[in-house]
């Protein structure tokens, strides 16, 4: 387990240069910046069409204190696949790390992205999920969750949310993990976890934004939290045939310590319009997920 | 004839073996592609060679071309010598990936075996899948035999990792007509081939990899004319690369014997008056025709097209240069317009010059001997009587 003292020694370290063009309260900026403290700065990353090819700024400057290569929406595991396979031939080591959107993983992505798992090729993919197309102004994607308002669900999205980690774990890879900003030495546990083992590691990364969710620039981190406490975001981790909930969802197991999701769902502006019955329907696929997630983890005890 | 130095060994193999062969010579060390027909003789061999261990290199099975190219695009910038091989729609499901692997200034190579694109379903032999590339900034060759198949594909590597050059290198050859026939062809050793294709350095341009130097390639431009720059540094690149392939031809001819044009060829051209163009396998059927016209008293050359990226227009204006008339031979099309090689041939010829251009082969049918010899004929027989011509567009259709 990181400890508090080993991240304060980070707490000067500017993995991401200033000046950035992040909205104010991204969670992209404070996950990736979890990720480079968990890997010490020290990674090659592909990254394809998202906000994060936008916010490093103009080459051939860049944010990004680490090698990075920008490349096509549904391309990035195949790239990192290639490059994994060149680096090891050359004898070269050290963690190749595909930061992607909901977008590119789940949707124009997901092709590749089953391809680069079906392979296990040596690569740590990180899909942060935003939950819509936030780059090109807030449409729905395949995690954009059933009832939210985007561009293109003006009445809230008709279709369930795709369950991307789960089919990962399908996939019969080493590692599977689910993760959140809001607890970052979760996070960064489950990122160090995964880069030790050798194969295809897969973390969903939950990254609430601001103006895609229509709400306040600071909630970024109290979206987040709430959406683990509500039991609306359940954190779990696959390693090597084990899955286990993950030390900060323990507590929501017991649905009577969950908090009411009206919490987590009234701070932001995509369930303005939805009704009791709406929230009541959502508390019923939280329970549903919670079995799913328990009952696999008795599976794969 | 320049003396060979190279000690070759004479092999039959099909087209699509040879591309494996000068491959395995180059030491390929990733290698990515999906099945298709007819390219997938090229990947079977690839991984055969592999898994035997003639090979010491990593084949990557994907699920799709996008993928593939993805992928050896990955491979290049983690600095690994790369290639693939497609075809028809696999080429065409590639479309994004070619041109961000050409602006992304990574060398690599890859076979393209010709074919019909549908709708029908069709896998005969066509050109038009390998000419729809022609924007997206790849060196684009065109092999006439197996020989030259392999030839093509050695000296792909070469080529695509020039300092001067720096640009993915596509080797075209006909569709089971060169991918399935087997040929006899001399292939040096792996000490000869070595000296001529060192190990690519896999700092140029440039290598991203953890601990590297943090550098970003394909963001967003600092400034509005960044863009533009890149593309006019890509055509300073396309201009270099006649240079680079005469020079590694240059070299090659004096290592094999075999020398080549380099970015045309021209066959009986000297005191010709009409001059045939063509690319591809067929030319062999109408360097036959032209041969049997030329018994018949018809001043004529064939002019072969090797290189289609970069555009050899200085070649081809001087081959011209002079002639009473030009026959194009396209085995494409290009909807709206009429067959690529004309179109892109007709601005060199001048308005006193006949110039006509023939679509013909096109979905796969077989043009003989004797219809080439019949419609060069025709053309010249029409010349001489009537006076120049200019037909940009014409279509050969036998109805059999």
């Amino acid at each position: 387990m990181v400890t508090m003292t080993e991240l304060h020694r980070y707490g000067r370290t500017k993995f991401i240069m200033p000046g950035t063009a992040a909205c104010p309260g991204c969670p992209l900026q404070v996950g990736m910046r979890q990720l480079a403290m968990a890997l010490d700065g020290k990674m090659v990353m592909v990254i394809p069409a998202g906000c994060s090819s936008v916010i490093p700024g103009t080459a051939p400057n860049t944010a990004y204190t680490w090698p990075t290569l920008h490349v096509p929406f549904a391309s990035s595991p195949a790239v990192a696949s290639g490059l994994v396979r060149a680096l090891r031939q050359r004898g070269v080591d050290g963690p190749v790390v595909v930061w992607a959107g909901d977008g590119g993983t789940a949707d124009i992505g997901f092709a590749t992205l089953s391809g680069a798992a079906y392979r296990n090729d040596d690569v740590l993919y990180i899909m942060a999920d935003n939950e819509a197309y936030m780059n090109t102004g807030i449409q729905a994607s395949g995690t954009t969750p059933w009832m939210a308002w985007t561009t293109t669900s003006p009445s809230g999205k008709t279709e369930e949310r795709k369950e991307v980690d789960l089919i990962m774990l399908m996939h019969k890879i080493p590692y599977v993990a689910t993760a959140s900003i809001a607890f970052p030495m979760d996070f960064i546990d489950k990122v160090r976890r995964a880069v030790s083992i050798r194969g295809f590691k897969f973390i969903h990364l939950h990254t609430p934004c601001p103006p895609g969710w229509k709400m306040d620039d600071s909630y970024t981190i109290r979206a987040a939290r709430l959406a683990v406490e509500t039991g609306a975001w359940i954190l779990w981790e696959y390693n090597q045939g084990r899955l286990t909930i993950s030390p900060p969802s323990i507590p929501y197991k017991d649905k009577s310590r969950r908090r009411p999701l009206e919490e987590y769902l009234k701070i932001q502006g995509r369930f303005a319009h939805l009704k009791p019955e709406d929230v009541k329907a959502m508390e019923e696929r939280i329970d549903k997920q919670w079995d799913l997630i328990l009952k696999l983890a008795e599976i794969f005890k | 004839m320049t003396q060979a130095v190279a000690r070759q060994v004479r092999k039959v193999l099909v087209g699509d073996h040879a591309v494996a062969e000068a491959v395995r010579l180059a030491r390929v060390q990733v290698i990515s592609a999906y099945p298709i027909t007819p390219q997938t003789l090229i990947v079977e061999r690839i991984s055969e060679m592999i898994s035997k261990g003639e090979l010491k290199a990593d084949f990557i099975r994907v699920e799709s071309e996008f993928a593939a190219l993805a992928t050896v695009y990955g491979a290049a910038a983690g600095g690994a010598r790369a290639f693939t091989a497609t075809s028809s729609h696999g080429l065409f499901y590639m479309y994004e990936m070619l041109w961000w692997a050409a602006a992304s200034r990574l060398p690599l190579v890859m076979a393209v075996v010709t074919r019909v694109v549908g709708p029908p379903w069709n896998i005969h032999n066509e050109h038009s899948d390998l000419l729809a590339i022609r924007d997206s900034g790849w060196v684009i060759g065109m092999a006439q035999n197996v020989q030259e198949v392999f030839d093509m594909t050695l000296t792909a590597f070469r080529i695509s990792e020039d300092e001067r050059v720096l640009l993915p290198v596509a080797v075209g050859l006909d569709g089971f007509i060169l991918s399935h026939t087997a040929e006899p062809l001399d292939v040096p050793s792996q000490e000869d081939v070595d000296s001529f294709l060192p190990p690519r350095n896999p700092r140029i341009p440039y290598v991203v990899e953890p601990n590297g130097e943090a550098i970003t390639m394909g963001n967003l431009p600092k400034d509005d004319v960044y863009h533009a720059i890149l593309k006019e540094l890509m055509d300073e690149s396309m201009e270099n690369a006649k240079k680079v392939i005469a020079e590694v031809y240059g070299e090659y001819g004096k290592l094999t014997g075999r020398n080549y044009g380099p970015l045309t060829e021209c066959y009986r051209c000297g005191d010709a008056k009409y001059i045939v163009i063509s690319m591809g396998a067929w030319t062999g059927d109408i360097l036959n025709a032209v041969n049997r016209l030329r018994n018949e008293g018809y001043p004529v050359g064939v002019l072969r097209i090797r290189y289609l990226r970069p555009f050899p227009d200085e070649e081809i204006s001087s081959w011209i240069n002079g002639v009473k008339g030009v026959l194009v031979f396209d085995r494409d099309y290009s909807a709206g317009y009429g067959g690529v090689l004309a179109g892109e041939i007709m601005g060199l010829v001048p308005h006193n010059v006949s110039f006509k251009g023939v679509i013909a082969g096109v979905g796969g049918f077989d043009v003989s001997v004797d219809e080439f010899a019949e419609l060069i004929r025709d053309f010249i027989d029409k010349t001489e009587r009537d006076g120049p011509m200019r037909v940009r567009k014409s279509w050969y259709i036998p109805r059999r």
